[in-house]
């Protein structure tokens, strides 16, 4: 292999001016066929979201491993670099350092939305592929969209309508008064107004609707309020620690209200353990979905780490198999070819019933979600199996898209 | 009704930053290190009583966690601590800043950065009625241990010989140590009272809040805003200080005006440091103006 690469180099020294000239060899394409393909990952390690993004890094280096013991892509190995995103700023530093420095074929990763957007715009000027596996603001798929950018997390408007259906059938809408808390930042406030929507255009209103500041811990004050406002339904648009702080509060205040949240990731219902875990949410995925892809993710996951994989773990697990597909159909590591590829409507084995395909009109993935209700105490048998799912949404009779924005809704124009 | 029993939560509420706010004053009063490992002390006394749960209980857990974050606060005190009380507060804050960040990451390396589960005890669980007022069995129970410790810290303070020594310190070390009395054990025993507070703080805050391993990092800085408006070094300031600061909190919420509960005590902490810097209650130290 060496030895016929650098022959072929020599050769194209020599004949370098000719070659290019007559058009017959393109140097991207020498350059491209030697080494390995490297990829890009960063995500928040630290900090509030720091515990989705160790998942997030595990799920990395698993689906690195596995792809490179099947031959990597095009033949070429792949070389994962991976860093701590931290904030904003900082995410778009590392993410120019690893573009223009380390040459990277695409980035994937991020759970903060403030971070995907910053990340987003350093990818979308130096055009290069950004695949976001965690940030969840409608924004980031309409105002601030970007060619280059593809998500693979599912937007607000997905987490909304999937558990809003469960909350639509249990009767908690129509007529009822929700009490709802909101973390006091973008994620939260592009939420909330997604929520507010889905409520008031199916006949709920509010009994209550707080803001929460991101560093509060104690949710006593707000829980008493709760209490006195005797809502149909507590809703939740919080994110990371707060979830599971107000969880293990919310049992030990002995509140009883049907509670849901509309914004969710499984470690903070593991996190806030058996019997406090309460209520009906919506996941991307999670380790009981019973196709052979999800069990043979989380059999290769729990074998590596000695826990099942959270639904972070599974949005770089497939971003990254998305990623490979494309290169390996497309056959070149070249962004703007494999934005084409995936405009053009490839379908992708998301690990679900269906297959998943990114829409091209704001390249959100479209694929299946999951409401996941918290079992009752006596019917838990671990640690981890701590909820059972509603059927994928949107049923099969249902095109994928039943769940996602509406143009009216969230609409986005691509910038070249 | 609702905004009586706010006020009352929010009396409670300050509690919590009292045992870490406490051991905080207490030890920059005494040797002028400002501990900005205190919150990752709290964060090791909470995973303390995960692993040590499953052999003690809950209870054993609650007498040997803080015991043991103590001893290890007398450990850090008489290798670190001890070399920086006559050096520039720059050093200490450095020193301390950085051992906050790898305890941090001590505790991401060896429990991951998942949070981990843990579960009010049965036998504390529940609700406490009187007439119209519910409460939670579990922070009653914590307030009252609350009240037991700064009790405790009160009698020793104020009186018997050790308090007697410690707070001569606090005023005039030199003068002290002209009487012929070291401070250096009186340190060690002060480090490891202030940081086994907030071991315990720690221990009784693992089953209502989140344990993960940035916990440290979230409640240090309310902490602080307790000690400055209260005062470095005030034994009454602090107290006061920190029910204050959850009745503000508490007062917010209650009003409506939830997304500035936290901006509220920040705003406080301005207040007081452009009027009356030295704090609420805070007395003038000698050595430090």
């Amino acid at each position: 292999m060496d030895g016929s690469n650098a022959t072929r180099r020599g050769l194209l020294k020599g004949a370098a001016g000719a070659a290019l000239g007559a058009g017959l060899a393109r140097p991207a394409i020498v350059h491209a066929q030697s080494g390995p393909i490297r990829i890009g990952h960063l995500t928040p390690r630290t900090g509030f979201l720091g515990p989705l993004g160790e998942y997030a890094v595990m799920s990395m280096d698993l689906v690195v491993d596995e792809i490179n013991a099947g031959g990597g892509m095009m033949g070429r190995k792949i070389e994962l670099l991976k860093e701590d995103s931290v904030n904003p700023q900082t995410a778009s530093t590392k993410a120019e350092r690893m573009i223009e420095r380390d040459k990277v074929a695409c980035i994937i990763g991020e759970i903060s939305s403030a971070s995907c957007l910053t990340i987003a715009q350093v990818a979308q000027r130096m055009r290069t592929l950004f695949i976001n596996t965690g940030g969840n603001s409608d924004a980031l798929r309409s105002t601030d969209c970007k060619r280059y950018m593809f998500h693979v997390e599912s937007q607000n408007s997905m987490y909304v309508k999937s558990v809003g259906r469960s909350f639509l059938a249990a009767g908690m809408v129509k007529g009822k008064r929700w009490y709802s808390l909101t973390a006091d930042y973008a994620f939260g406030h592009d939420l909330l107004k997604v929520a507010k929507r889905f409520m008031e255009s199916n006949g709920g209103s509010f009994a209550g609707d707080d803001l929460v500041p991101t560093d509060a811990t104690d949710f006593s004050a707000y829980l008493l309020k709760i209490r006195n406002a005797k809502p149909d339904l507590v809703v939740l648009n919080l994110a990371g620690a707060q979830i599971t702080n107000f969880l293990k509060q919310y049992a030990e205040f002995g509140l009883t209200y049907p509670c849901g949240g509309f914004g969710f990731d499984t470690a903070l219902a593991w996190a806030a353990g058996k019997g406090n875990f309460v209520g009906t949410w919506p996941v991307v995925w999670h380790h009981l979905i019973e196709t052979p892809g999800s069990q043979g993710f989380v059999a290769a996951f729990s074998k590596r780490y000695g826990k099942p994989p959270e639904n972070q773990a599974w949005g770089e697990y497939v971003a990254t198999k998305i990623f490979a597909q494309a290169v390996n159909e497309a056959k070149t590591t070249d962004s703007l070819k494999l934005v084409e590829y995936f405009e053009g409507g490839a379908k992708f084995d998301v690990l679900k019933t269906r297959p998943g395909y990114f829409r091209k009109s704001d390249h959100q993935l479209m694929h299946e979600m999951y409401a996941v209700t918290a079992l009752p105490a006596d019917k838990i048998r671990n640690q981890w199996d701590i909820f059972s799912s509603s059927p994928p949404v949107p049923g099969p009779n249902e095109e994928l898209e039943a769940i996602a924005s509406t143009p009216d809704e969230a609409s986005c124009t691509f910038t070249t | 009704m609702l905004f009586l029993q706010q006020l009352l939560n929010g009396l409670l509420d300050g509690v919590y930053y009292l045992l870490i706010a406490l051991g905080l004053s207490l030890i920059f009063a005494l040797g002028g290190v400002v501990n900005l490992a205190h919150g990752a002390l709290f964060a090791i006394g909470a995973y303390l009583t995960l692993v040590l749960t499953p052999y003690l209980g809950f209870g054993g857990s609650f007498v040997v966690a803080p015991v043991a974050v103590g001893l290890l606060g007398v450990v850090m005190e008489r290798f670190l601590f001890r070399r920086f009380y006559r050096s520039d507060p720059i050093l200490s804050l450095l020193l301390t800043f950085g051992l906050a960040m790898v305890a941090e990451q001590g505790l991401r390396m060896i429990f991951g950065a998942a949070p981990l589960s843990y579960s009010i005890p049965s036998y504390l669980r529940g609700q406490v009625v009187v007439g119209d007022f519910v409460y939670s069995f579990y922070r009653t129970m914590l307030l009252v241990v609350a009240a037991l410790c700064v009790a405790a810290l009160w009698v020793l303070l104020q009186r018997t010989s050790f308090g007697r020594v410690v707070r001569a310190g606090v005023q005039d070390p030199d003068m002290v140590g002209a009487l012929g009395i070291s401070l250096r054990p009186y340190m060690a025993w002060v480090a490891g009272i202030g940081i086994g507070l907030a071991g315990l703080a720690g221990v009784l805050l693992a089953p209502i809040y989140s344990v993960h391993p940035a916990m440290g990092a979230e409640i240090i800085t309310p902490a602080f805003v307790v000690v400055v408006i209260g005062g470095l070094g005030s034994f009454w300031g602090v107290v006061a200080a920190a029910l204050l600061v959850g009745l503000a909190k508490g007062t917010m919420v209650g009003l409506g005006y939830s997304a500035f509960s936290t901006a509220i005590i920040y705003l406080m902490m301005l207040l007081v440091l452009l009027f009356r810097p030295r704090g609420l209650f805070g007395e003038r130290i000698t050595r430090f103006e």
